[in-house]
């Protein structure tokens, strides 16, 4: 369990759940394009990496904690195609029967303690969960994924200190895709992102959030310490998202150039490498990797044309959930 | 005469007392070049620069904290907060220093400061952007609440708390943003404490709240074709309160309704129908009735969501129930 993916069923599996990010992201794009979901929702493209090589290094019951950018970690940490489909389209057969959406998909059967529409609101309760694994004695850890616009919070810095105080299992994971909305990170957040967390005595990484492999065996190592009483820990990783901020950021170029998009696609897609490679090493043929993205999409097809189909939760309800009735 | 956006009239409301007075500045999150999310202060960055329009990292408690400092040092800060949701973490800066440095310090420092945010629900974005928190600032002593129901108020409403000497947050209605309505090019500023009568009637009164004012509207209009005359008042700041407004007019109709889109416990409703319950109550025919939204965090379903905001028909069915001397709370 401590090992880096090394073998070709695992190199598989982690291509496959970034191609499965991709596609997802992809239809859901199209269904706000054609005007069938409700709302707006915030692409993971381009990302792909960070959140299959972290929760590759996870357990089914090691937790995460997510962002309003969380399709990809909700994938990555297990969840079903046909029940996220169903929750972005608002129907009862969602994770949350319609009552999240996209900003606030959780599924706590694999460990995701849910998306969240306040940036930086998850990290007390990725601590607060790493807290109690520490009190029941469980080795589970918790990994909280944030972007690099949500280190201006100051609840990072009270949970961080506490993490550190009392040797929690959390491990922080700041995606650092450049941007918050439409302002460059260095425009925003002073110093170095890392230093952050050394302030704390905390042990914190850079690494390249484009390279699954190199994401994953840094977690695993880190997943491993932390299960031992080392954490916490923390990683910052250098991603891109493709789209804008949320899908209805079509005009972007006063904030960012098309040719810089263009670069990142063109040389750092995170799928495309870890494809090369995985050709390049002979793992698997270029026909192969066609053939399980084939795959992938026709899954994907059938689960929105399901969602689409599927009922809206009725009215009664609305007023039910607001609290647990105990009989 | 002209008709403008609500977004245009808050963007020009800002724009004219940021030349009218050099210590006005705005500072919030993506307010530059961006022009905030629903593209409200677009523009302002290329006239007044960054030292005046400030964007922030995502910092809420910090640059509300710096705002109460810098307007206690002479500034008039206007703080940008995306969503009104985001109040939550603002609220000891909002509360527990803004509102109460005056009173604190005997009346010798002051915190002029206006904090705009908004209130809605309907679009589709869940509990967590979809609030509408003004019951809850209003609560607090010192602090002032405006809640503009169209482009007119907006900017008039927006000039004033620019220049009140208070604390004072405003709430903008989101799906109101690209609303048009009249407003004059001249300078005109719409006080405190002042409601507006849209529509005189006789049998009913419905006051109704930024978004809840044209439901109001629409129910009287339905209410018309019934032959019930509804009188509608729109309260236009929630603190200070035009009480004599509300209570003349209830007096003659005899009858209230009550609309807002906070949740309906312990709500702004509830402070209306109660002032209205105290000091007219030999004057009424029928109770006083709250209508706010549902009692739920506001769910992401469009199937659920549109179940917990009031609606016209809905006012309209209150209406005539009440007029008609039905019980609509059962005893
Ligand atoms: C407390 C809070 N402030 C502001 C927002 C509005 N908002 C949503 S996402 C976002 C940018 C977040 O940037 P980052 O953390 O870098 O994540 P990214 O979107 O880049 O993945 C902002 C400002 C919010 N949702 N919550
Ligand atoms: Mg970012």
């Amino acid at each position: 369990m401590a090992d880096a993916k090394t073998n070709t069923e695992d190199y598989l599996q982690m291509y496959r759940q970034m191609v499965r990010i991709r596609t997802f992201e992809d239809n859901a794009n199209q269904l706000y394009l054609d005007a069938k979901m409700p709302g707006l929702t915030h692409m993971y493209s381009g990302e792909e990496a960070v959140a299959v090589g972290i929760c590759e290094a996870l357990k089914v019951t090691d937790k995460i904690t997510s962002t309003h950018r969380g399709h990809g970690h909700c994938v990555a940490k297990g969840a079903a195609f046909k029940e996220m489909f169903c929750e972005l389209l608002g129907k009862e057969e969602g994770y949350c029967r319609g009552k999240g959406g996209s900003m606030h998909i959780a599924d706590q059967s694999n460990g995701n303690l849910g998306a969240n529409a306040i940036v930086g609101g998850s990290m007390g309760i990725a601590t607060g969960s790493a807290l109690r694994a520490k009190m029941q004695g469980s080795d589970d850890v918790t990994v909280c994924f944030f972007g690099d616009g949500a280190t201006a919070q100051g609840l990072m810095y009270e949970v961080m200190n506490m993490a550190a105080l009392w040797k929690l299992p959390v491990i922080y994971a700041c995606e650092n895709n450049g941007y918050s909305e439409y302002t460059k990170t260095d425009e925003i957040a002073a110093g170095e992102i890392t230093a952050r967390a050394e302030a704390f005595g905390i042990e914190a990484h850079k690494v390249d959030g484009q390279d699954v492999l190199a994401v994953n065996a840094l977690t695993t190592e880190l997943v491993q310490r932390a299960r031992n009483g080392e954490g916490p820990f923390f990683i910052e990783l250098d991603t891109y998202r493709y789209h804008g901020h949320h899908v209805g950021d079509i005009n972007r170029t006063y904030y960012r150039t098309k040719d810089e998009e263009a670069e990142w696609k063109a040389k750092r897609d995170p799928i495309k490498l870890f494809g090369d490679w995985l050709t390049g090493e002979g793992i698997a043929s270029e026909d192969e990797l066609a053939a399980l993205g084939e795959e992938v999409r026709s899954e994907a097809a059938e689960a929105v044309a399901y969602a689409l189909e599927a009922p809206y939760p009725d009215g009664s309800e609305v007023d039910m959930h607001v609290f647990l009735e105990t009989t | 005469m002209r008709s403008i956006t609500l977004s245009q009239a808050v963007n020009e409301a800002i724009a004219e007392e940021m030349r009218r007075d050099e210590t006005v500045f705005l500072i919030g999150e993506d307010v530059a070049e961006a022009g905030t999310p629903f593209k409200v202060t677009s523009g302002l960055v290329e006239e007044f620069g960054t030292d005046r329009v400030i964007d922030t990292p995502i910092a809420e408690p910090g640059f509300m904290g710096l705002a109460v400092g810098a307007a206690m040092t002479g500034a008039r800060p206007i703080v940008d907060l995306m969503f009104g949701d985001f109040l939550f973490l603002v609220m000891d800066q909002l509360c527990n220093q803004a509102a109460k440095t005056h009173y604190m310090s005997g009346g010798k420092l002051n915190v002029p400061l206006v904090l705009r945010t908004n209130l809605g629900a309907t679009r589709r974005s869940a509990a967590q952007h979809s609030q509408s928190l003004h019951a809850l600032v209003a609560h607090i002593p010192g602090l002032k609440v405006a809640m503009p129901s169209s482009a007119y108020e907006a900017k008039g409403l927006m000039k004033t708390a620019i220049r009140d000497d208070n604390p004072v947050v405003i709430f903008e209605d989101k799906l109101m943003y690209q609303d048009k309505a009249e407003v004059p090019e001249e300078e005109f500023l719409i006080p405190f404490g002042e409601a507006k009568v849209l529509r005189e009637g006789r049998d009913v009164t419905l006051i109704g709240t930024s978004s809840m004012r044209q439901v109001c509207e629409a129910a009287a209009t339905m209410l018309e074709a019934d032959g019930v005359s509804a009188e509608v008042i729109d309260p236009r700041t929630i603190a200070p309160l035009d009480e004599a407004t509300i209570l003349q007019s209830v007096k003659k109709t005899t009858r209230a309704i009550v609309v807002d889109e906070g949740h309906q416990n312990f709500g702004t409703t509830a402070e209306i129908a109660a002032r209205i319950s105290e000091k007219a109550f030999y004057h009424l025919d029928a109770p006083v009735i709250r209508m706010g939204a549902m009692d739920v965090p506001i769910p992401f379903s469009p199937a659920l969501e549109d179940l917990t905001v009031p609606t016209p028909e809905q006012v309209a069915e209150n209406a005539r129930r009440i007029v008609a001397g039905e019980l609509i709370h059962a005893l």
